[in-house]
């Protein structure tokens, strides 16, 4: 007890002797002398550099105001100003708490106000106390815009005012670029762009790049924006010209490609199609930087997204196809032996590389066939694709399996390169244990594995797929949900009894109802889908109505009565009439009066296809060859529905008529 | 100025069609395609303007200026290779091939031709089986092919993208013609040699290589040892000074960066003295002058003295000669206004270094566009462009074919176009944009002349001042010249170029207005400048010492260099020229 009484008691000596030195600096702040002031503020510069407890100390004291009101006063010389900003600027460096107590002095307006001062120096100082503050985190996005304040800067100071907006821009978030727009951001730096110094040039360009990055508002300003007489993309054009370094080039193509993905400029415009892209190409090219590949790459990757035009250009261009193939070279085997240096440097980089590869294959191949056939022709590209799916880096796995996806949308390759490669045996493991936007992709390419085409269906069943799927059906993301019941409607796509049997006893009844209670509607949808296909051939329709027919027209009910759109209760009715077409479900519907009228109202619906699916539900009801088809008739003509066949005969929708026509048909024979 | 009469005998076939708006093109593409070949010397190797009316089989017809080529056979023929997708693929052919090809055949299937295939999108290599290369192209379709004589490499784009370089087709043969072949009735296909902006911006194309040629030679490597470098240019700018008599800014140079002068102090004011009288006109003293200090060395040097003598004459004719100015009642002092500079690099051997033609480089040959419209099978056929001129060999050319679409969709049933056989190949009439040594002087100010009497006299010029006494006497002066000119040809035997100096000389008396004569070129200051020069260097030479500063010959001999890369056919030299680097 004791010995620990006087630990304690040393510590607070010590804290107490710490509070003292800190006390001595802030009170010679306060001395009369002006020129014991400056000694004063010096020497607390030097106390407080890397000393985070000195700097905690002297915000405590209230070093602050003082500080702050000498750097104001136009008495104080100019160097005793430049000291006080230069302690100011330490003090910002220390914790985060530190920066909230210096904002909350409102340092920032006293600093802006120094930048109105012609001495440089001072104006520095000013300024890299600015950044410190305006880049940290706890700073309040609202008072970073304040730097537009300033009525006019000079040239000099430029570079730092853009500077510490790229610094700001490393945290951007939508809400940001709003009040950076809302501030005037564009206007203040669009003139930027042609400054004499090549540094402000570019650090206006990546604030550009940033402001626009999925901005709606931003970019369609931007395209309106003259620089000199010149519209903005025109600027950016020419800063994409060959000669201009890499960087630059790099950055404005950044620029018009958010422009153009956020809707302000049109994919066949001349300065995407001609300009943009082939840049973009061009930064993926072995003599450029590995960085500048993986941005290159990733940047064309977006912009020809949504294109399938630009898709085409691309996979057209410079051999892309082959080029991207390099992305996987890294570390080659000469860097490993030659020099250590660009070993490390490449190892660095493989990942990003790759996964960058990924992305672009993945785009490129979205939507056109015979890209997607050069992709997997590509040399090594599914084994590339399949060892990615089990990287240890999850950015690979994530592009992996978006390639993989991308290419999964190909009847051709499914049938042939994915079956030949395996690639459901690293796809499945991947969905055993990963994060959500993976196991999205990872579940949507599944989807395609499983189409009735797909040599690799067979394989997945037998890998007891369908509890991973059932429990992706439970997620909290709808992407897995829908991703999940795709799966095994795929699945249940004229599988035999047996698969369907293990779909409802996995899935359960209880959430199979569920599901057809979802708020999202891709959810409901595939849902019916799979309901649809579980209930097709007439032996599966009756057992399975046999054990959960209750439950189904229970379900049905609902979603009839409900709001739904079109296609949710085309889908509805047409699981009606596959119901209608089994020999002992179909009781189901002819004992339920309320079932009948519903479906007689869809008969005379507005909506042709509603018409459809209901005319057919009736038609397997009073199905001639079948037993009891007498007494349904009966019924169904005392309820009025031969009328509505009568009429449904004048139809003008050919199908209608003719389905209309066959169904009178059993009545008169 | 042999390249204006070989234009004028390109032109000649424009004007006799009497196509005013074929000019204007004609204008356009000459502007192009100086801009695209900057080191192109078309005197020596033609660019194609058009395909050639010669260099194709009969089933090629030309029209449109022979631009259009169009597939003329009626009946297809079935040789083998063409049997096969016919019916589904146009069947054509963009490439380059040497001269003497088979003509009866696709480009890229013989030797010493290349060629990229609509049908399938491969390349062929003097082969018949082609490697997969790029897209398919078809009816609308522009394509276009850049040989890079940089890196020897070649590349064929589609409606403005580059396909990539097409790894087969490295081109060592340097004498390729662009070339289309054709198999199918009806197919049309429009070239573009410059007639037109390119789709493809083959100007940033080579702004980048520019930019990469101009950092490789900053970026060269200079003299590894310390202080080498720097005491090198020191010295030939130190002789430079000296050469030609900057007497106070060599000495003070010498003295700063420690260097000894090879010629004494009097020897170079001497030099001064005279270059100065002579860049004044006053040719009369300055002879007497170098009599006085070089006793013999005008009597060993009688042509020498002779283009003094001449040089006399004619400045007596400009009223600025000392013997005529004392006539026409002026005082000779008053005239001493010459600033006696002579101007940078214009000493007459430089001139002839400089004046060398300058040779290709980057691209040359820009042709083509495709456009189809018929598909029947047929055999293939090749055309190429205009030979540039008979036994003229065209620079390894850069060939960047490049297209503008036909909209006429012809029917089968009028294959049979009308054939147009005519030549357009038309050269820039002017020389061709590089600027030798005299030309350029003629556009540098002329502030030299500034603020002498001759000024005056321009705006009132009369013959040697207007001074009767001044006209017998330059009468009576041209008389010796003549009996000098006799008597030399008597002794050294005939001398053309003497004959010719007298002859230009004598003819400024027959025009009222010598001044504004086709001879009155004669009258101007700056034809001081060479005589001076020569002049100067005989001095020097009796001194022993060099005749031509050495920074005069780097200069002559780095433009020389580039002239010789550029008739080797070594693509980087289109991006480096010496005027660049002289501020």
């Amino acid at each position: 007890g004791i010995c620990n009484g006087e630990t304690v008691s040393v510590i607070i000596v010590l804290m107490q002797e710490v509070t003292a030195t800190s006390r001595h600096y802030v009170d010679r702040l306060f001395d009369p002398d002006p020129q014991k002031v400056l000694q004063g503020v010096i020497d607390m510069k030097n106390a407080v550099i890397g000393n985070n407890k000195q700097k905690a100390n002297l915000i405590v004291l209230g070093a602050v105001p003082r500080l702050l009101y000498l750097l104001q006063q136009s008495s104080s010389s100019l160097e005793l100003r430049t000291e006080c900003s230069v302690v100011l600027g330490s003090l910002a460096m220390g914790t985060e708490n530190n920066i909230k107590s210096l904002v909350d002095c409102h340092i920032i307006p006293a600093l802006l106000q120094g930048l109105l001062c012609p001495d440089l120096i001072f104006i520095e100082a000013c300024l890299r106390c600015l950044r410190t503050v305006f880049i940290s985190p706890v700073t309040p996005v609202q008072l970073t815009s304040t730097i537009f304040d300033i009525p006019c800067l000079i040239s000099k100071t430029q570079e730092y005012i853009t500077q510490i907006f790229s610094h700001c821009c490393k945290v951007f978030t939508p809400e940001h670029q709003t009040v950076l727009f809302n501030h005037g951001a564009i206007q203040n730096i669009a003139p930027l762009l042609i400054s004499p110094s090549y540094k402000v040039r570019m650090q206006a360009l990546k604030c550009f790049s940033v402001l626009a990055y999925e901005n709606t508002q931003v970019s369609m300003t931007l395209v309106n924006v003259l620089v000199d007489g010149e519209l903005l993309s025109q600027v950016f054009v020419r800063m994409m010209q060959r000669d201009q370094p890499i960087e630059m080039q790099l950055t404005a193509a950044k620029c018009l490609t958010y422009m153009c993905r956020a809707g302000a400029i049109r994919t066949d415009d001349s300065c995407v199609v001609l300009k943009t892209l082939p840049c973009l190409v061009r930064m993926c090219s072995k003599e450029h930087l590995l960085e500048e590949r993986v941005e290159g790459a990733e940047t064309l990757a977006y912009l020809m997204e949504p294109d399938v035009e630009l898709q085409r250009i691309a996979s057209t261009t410079d051999h892309l196809v082959a080029m991207l193939a390099d992305y996987f070279k890294y570390p080659s085997s000469v860097s490993a032996i030659t020099d250590i240096k660009r070993l490390d440097h490449d190892l660095k980089h493989a990942h990003e590389l790759r996964q960058a590869a990924f992305k672009l294959y993945a785009s490129l191949g979205s939507n056109d066939e015979d890209i997607r056939k050069k992709i997997t022709e590509t040399e090594n590209m599914m084994d590339r694709i399949v060892s990615g799916l089990s990287e240890s880096s999850i950015k690979v796995r994530l592009a992996a399996v978006r390639c993989l996806h991308s290419l999964s949308r190909s009847v051709q390759q499914l049938r042939t390169s994915f079956h030949d490669h395996a690639v459901w045996k690293p796809l499945m493991k991947l969905l055993q244990n990963a994060p959500d936007e993976v196991l999205v992709m990872a579940s949507s390419t599944l989807c395609n594995l499983l189409l009735e085409f797909s040599p690799s269906k067979e394989p997945i069943l037998e890998s007891g797929v369908i509890e991973l799927l059932c429990s992706l059906t439970q997620s909290d993301s709808p992407a897995l949900r829908v991703n999940g019941i795709w799966a095994l409607m795929n699945m249940a796509f004229q599988a035999d009894q047996k698969v369907k049997g293990e779909i409802v006893r996995c899935l359960g009844t209880e959430q199979l109802f569920r599901l057809l209670s979802d708020p999202d509607t891709n959810v409901l949808m595939k849902t019916l889908g799979l309901l649809r296909n579980l209930l097709s051939t007439r032996p599966h329709i009756d057992q399975i109505m046999s054990s959960h027919g209750k439950q189904i027209m229970q379900a049905v009910t609902l979603i009839l009565e409900a709001e739904h759109s079109i296609e949710v209760k085309e889908q509805t009715l047409c699981i009606l009439a596959n119901i209608a077409d089994g020999n002992t479900a179909k009781e189901l519907i002819m004992t339920n009066d309320d079932m009948l009228q519903k479906i007689k109202y869809y008969m005379g619906h507005s909506n042709v296809k509603l018409q459809l699916a209901a005319t057919f539900c009736i038609s397997n009801l009073i199905w001639n060859e079948e037993d009891g088809s007498q007494e349904r008739q009966d019924k169904l003509r005392e309820m009025g529905f031969v009328d509505i066949l009568h009429k449904l005969t004048q139809a003008s929708d050919p199908n209608l008529s003719d389905r209309a026509k066959t169904a009178m048909q059993q009545y008169l024979a | 100025m042999s390249g204006q009469s070989s234009g004028c005998g390109f032109l000649m076939s424009v004007v006799v069609h009497g196509d005013s708006v074929l000019n204007e093109q004609e204008k356009e593409l000459n502007q192009r395609l100086r801009r695209l070949y900057p080191a192109v010397n078309e005197n020596e190797t033609p660019l194609p303007r058009s395909w050639s009316p010669k260099d194709k089989f009969s089933y090629i017809g030309l029209s449109q200026n022979n631009l259009r080529v169009h597939y003329k056979g009626m009946t297809p023929r079935h040789t083998q290779a063409a049997s096969r997708v016919l019916l589904l693929h146009r069947y054509m052919g963009i490439g380059l091939s040497a001269q003497g090809v088979n003509m009866n055949r696709l480009p890229g299937w013989d030797k010493h031709s290349y060629g990229y295939h609509g049908d399938d999108g491969h390349s062929f290599c003097s082969s018949g089986t082609g490697q997969p290369y790029g897209p398919t192209f078809t009816t609308g379709d522009v394509i276009g092919c850049c040989v890079n004589l940089i890196n020897n490499t070649c590349f064929y784009t589609k409606n403005g993208h580059s396909l990539g370089n097409d790894l087969r087709q490295q081109s060592q043969y340097p004498n390729l013609y662009p070339t289309v072949g054709l198999q199918t009735p009806g197919e049309v296909v429009d070239a573009n040699f410059g007639q037109h902006p390119f789709v493809f911006d083959i100007e940033d194309y080579m702004r980048e290589w520019r930019t990469k040629i101009q950092a490789q030679i900053d970026r060269f490597p200079i003299g590894e040892r310390e202080g080498e470098w720097q005491s090198m240019i020191q010295k030939m700018v130190a002789s430079y000074l000296v050469h030609h008599s900057y007497c106070a800014t060599a000495e003070a140079f010498a003295k700063s960066t420690d260097q000894a002068v090879h010629e004494e102090l009097a020897s170079i004011k001497n030099r001064q003295k005279i270059q100065k009288l002579v860049l004044s006109g006053r040719m009369g003293e300055a002879i007497e002058t170098t009599q006085q200090l070089y006793p013999n060395l005008l009597e060993r040097n009688p042509d020498l003295l002779f283009m003094l003598k001449v040089r006399q004459f004619i400045e007596m004719v400009n009223g600025t000669d000392s013997e005529v100015r004392c006539l026409g009642g002026r005082s000779p002092k008053s005239q001493d206004s010459y600033p006696g500079s002579p101007r940078p690099f214009s000493s007459p051997s430089h001139k002839a270094s400089s004046s060398q033609p300058y040779l290709p480089g980057f691209d040359s040959n820009c042709c083509n566009g495709v456009t189809s419209n018929k598909s029947h099978s047929s055999s293939p056929h090749s055309h190429k462009p205009c030979p540039p001129g008979s036994g003229s060999t065209l620079p390894a050319s850069d060939i960047s074919l490049n297209g503008s679409r036909s909209q006429q969709p012809i029917s089968s049933s009028d294959v049979d176009m009308e054939v147009d056989h005519f030549t357009n190949g038309v050269t820039e009439s002017s020389s061709n944009g590089f600027l030798n040594g005299s030309s350029k002087h003629a556009t540098e100010p002329d502030d030299c002349d500034a603020d002498m009497e001759v000024e005056s006299a321009q705006s009132k010029r009369q013959l040697c001042g207007g001074s009767q006494a001044a006209i017998e006497r330059m009468i009576h002066f041209g008389r010796e010249l003549q009996s000098m000119s006799e008597h030399l040809r008597r002794e050294c035997g005939k001398n053309s170029a003497n004959k010719k100096m007298l002859k230009d000389a004598f003819s400024l008396l027959a025009y009222s207005d010598p001044w504004n004569s086709p001879v009155g070129y004669q009258l101007d200051a700056i034809q001081r400048e060479p005589v001076c020069s020569t002049l100067n260097s005989a001095i020097l030479e009796t001194h022993n010492l060099p005749k031509q500063p050495p920074l005069a010959q780097a200069v002559g001999q780095a433009a020389q260099c580039l002239a010789i890369m550029a008739r080797t056919g070594s693509g980087s030299c289109a991006f480096a020229s010496v005027d660049d680097y002289l501020h």
